[in-house]
């Protein structure tokens, strides 16, 4: 499995962000995006998320399921954490794990690889902001698909987290997994830079 | 269909949750329903011949004004992203949605009716008219209301300016709703004409609405 | 015990768990003893049978406005005198105010039922009491709005004594919309006409029903007290730290 994207060009709000951007990403490979602030890095995975209009370029993937779109195939871990404060945490992660589709995996062991087992009766709006991304992290496990796109995904952690939550990483690329991460803190795995917006 | 299934329970749980709207729809009706004899006067037989109209006036209202955070709200949280990336079409989610949405609060509404109807002097034959009525005409007002709560995702505005772009198009419904209403009470046209006209209303909606609600969703991406 | 002893949550449940039983064995013979001589008292010689909603009807309607006073008081207790139990109060006071007075409502509209023709008419009493029924919906709404119960107090607190302020005036109001399309209110009841052979399972019922609300306030306080604490003790243990998977 191969993703790649070439002459990508993006424009926010009038602005180009970047044009002309190449990139590779192959199954059991991290990417780290890296730039500095407003650079596209987020951009650039909501591009790869279906989530933004591309300008220019294109952007392929080999070797997936043919029948699904790159979108379909891929998690995305974006800044807002998508969890309902109302419900409950696995009320919240059950729910995607359902809706999302694909062979869900079992709610209670993805909270427990968070280490969010005794918070999983309790409404998501008690949860301090990184136990809500932990939560957030849970649901890539809840649903498996191949690539992560992860916008900042340490934020918030605290260091036992990030230890937790690199090992989990190393476990997806170990499983043919792909991800591609916009970051400026240390993800903690072996990853490719790819620099975007440098000044320098 | 289990995905589909799975946003309609969401849904209903949170709006019949602490902080969700559901009720307040119904409380909002009774209290537009109530003010209209302070305006009319209390004269019985007055407010008995526009009941129906009253009634109407304030299930399109209500139903309208508990719209407004149907999307936004999941695109305050992230949600729609993830709605976007999902396997399940767009349009489908959207369909789910206004679903959930009028069963949590549509459905209420006319459940209420009865009550109101007896604040109105209705006598049983015609509440029963005007809350068949609702049953048939408030999806075609969810469902097209929907479109406008897709737009205000858009344009990161909604409340007002929903209910602007909104109205208009609840015209036709409004018309064949009350006026079926009417019929039923007291002729003199038939009830199975404007009825029948509301009914299609209500099923063109259901077809229009999640594609133009999808469309708008994906053209206001950022 | 003062007030302020009182005012520790802690000593008023385990207060509450001594007094609530007498205080509803009270309220329960109170309440029967209320009802025998209502049914006893004699038919009215124009409502004839009718005349005994009366019985519960002036009780609903006296509670539906002395909820209210509670729930003012102890709004006052929210924002000025800062009482912790004060904002547990009115909480708990405003279901069973909403319920008293949506006993009002039936109970009128079936006494003038044989009147009217109809179930409903625009009486002058009976919609200022139907607008003190959505006055009270708006404000359980409002509680339950807001997920946090301290934040929701003074909100609601606000709100309690703008309605305080206005009932008055909605009273007034609708008083007069009302005398301004017809003559007079069907339901009359002189306060100084009344038969001696009413006035006392009136007055009996009166102060049973007052002691049912307090008894059920009272209970409905102790549940919001320990619906806080589960609360809190789930805040508690959402904040327990990541345990390391091994």
């Amino acid at each position: 499995m191969r993703l790649s994207g070439r002459g990508l060009r993006c424009v926010r709000g009038g602005r180009e962000l970047f044009s002309g951007l190449d990139f590779d990403a192959a199954a059991g490979e991290a990417l780290a995006v890296v730039g500095p602030n407003g650079a596209g890095k987020t951009s650039l995975l909501r591009l790869i998320g279906g989530l933004l209009a591309l300008e220019a370029g294109s952007i392929a993937l080999d070797g997936g399921d043919a029948e699904l779109t790159l979108a379909e195939q891929a998690h995305y871990l974006g800044h807002r954490d998508a969890m309902k404060p109302a419900l409950t945490a696995m009320e919240n992660l059950a729910f995607w794990a359902e809706f999302l589709g694909g062979v869900p995996a079992d709610p209670a062991e993805c909270l427990a690889a968070v280490g969010l087992s005794h918070a999983a009766a309790l409404p998501a709006g008690f949860l301090s902001a990184g136990q809500r991304r932990r939560l957030s992290i849970a649901r890539l496990l809840a649903v498996r698909r191949p690539i992560w796109l992860l916008d900042e995904p340490t934020s918030a952690l605290d260091l036992a987290s990030q230890r937790i939550f690199a090992g989990l990483m190393t476990a997806h690329l170990g499983g043919g997994g792909m991800i591609i991460a916009a970051t400026h803190a240390p993800l903690g795995i072996v990853a490719r830079e790819l620099r975007i917006g440098d000044e320098s | 269909m289990t995905a589909l299934a799975a946003l309609i329970r969401r849904d209903i749980r949170i709006a019949l949750r602490v902080g969700g709207g559901a009720l307040i729809g119904v409380l909002f009706f009774l209290t537009v329903v109530v003010l209209m004899p302070f305006a009319l006067g209390p004269d019985l037989a007055l407010l008995a011949r526009l009941g129906p109209a009253i009634l109407w006036i304030g299930a399109l209202l209500a139903s309208l004004l508990t719209l407004d955070r149907l999307f936004t709200a999941d695109h305050d949280d992230g949600s729609l992203d993830l709605i976007l990336m999902s396997r399940t079409p767009l349009e489908l989610a959207c369909a789910a949605k206004a679903l959930a949405h009028w069963i949590a609060a549509g459905l209420p509404l006319i459940v209420a009716t009865p009550v109101l109807g007896l604040l109105l002097n209705l006598d049983g034959p015609s509440t029963l008219a005007v809350a068949l009525t609702l049953l048939a005409g408030t999806p075609a007002l969810t469902f097209t209301g929907m479109i406008g709560a897709a737009l205000a995702v858009t344009l990161q505005r909604g409340g007002l300016l929903l209910a602007v772009l909104v109205l208009p198009l609840s015209i036709p419904v409004l018309i064949f709703g009350v006026a079926a209403s009417n019929a039923a009470i007291d002729g003199p046209l038939s009830f199975g004409t404007p009825f029948s006209i509301l009914c299609a209303l209500s099923l063109a909606s259901l077809v229009i609405g999640p594609f133009a609600a999808a469309a708008s969703l994906r053209h206001g991406l950022d | 015990m003062t007030l302020t002893e009182l005012a520790n949550p802690t000593r008023f449940l385990s207060l509450t768990t001594r007094v609530l039983p007498w205080l509803a064995i009270v309220t329960a013979i109170l309440l029967a003893v209320g009802l025998y001589q209502s049914a006893l008292a004699p038919d009215d010689y124009q409502q004839g049978a009718t005349v005994k909603i009366m019985f519960i009807h002036v009780p609903n309607a006296w509670l539906s406005m002395f909820v209210w006073g509670v729930m003012s008081i102890a709004s006052l207790g929210t924002l000025v005198w800062r009482h912790p139990l004060a904002d547990v109060a009115a909480k708990a006071a405003a279901p069973i105010g909403a319920a008293f007075t949506f006993l009002a409502l039936v109970t009128g509209s079936l006494w003038g039922r044989p009147m009217w023709g109809t179930y409903w008419e625009w009486d002058a009493r009976l919609t200022s009491v139907l607008i003190l029924f959505l006055m009270y919906l708006g404000l359980i709404a409002l509680w339950r709005a807001v997920e946090d119960p301290s934040r929701a107090a003074r909100a609601a607190a606000i709100l309690t004594l703008v309605g305080a302020i206005n009932i008055p005036i909605i009273k007034f109001s609708v008083d007069w919309w009302n005398t301004l399309h017809q003559p007079a209110s069907v339901m009359k009841m002189g306060g100084s006409s009344l038969d001696k052979a009413f006035l006392i399972p009136l007055l009996v019922m009166a102060v049973a029903f007052s002691l049912l609300f307090i008894t059920l306030h009272l209970a409905a306080m102790r549940n919001e007290i320990l619906r806080r604490r589960v609360r809190a003790l789930q805040m508690l243990q959402a904040s327990k730290p990541v345990a390391l998977p091994q």
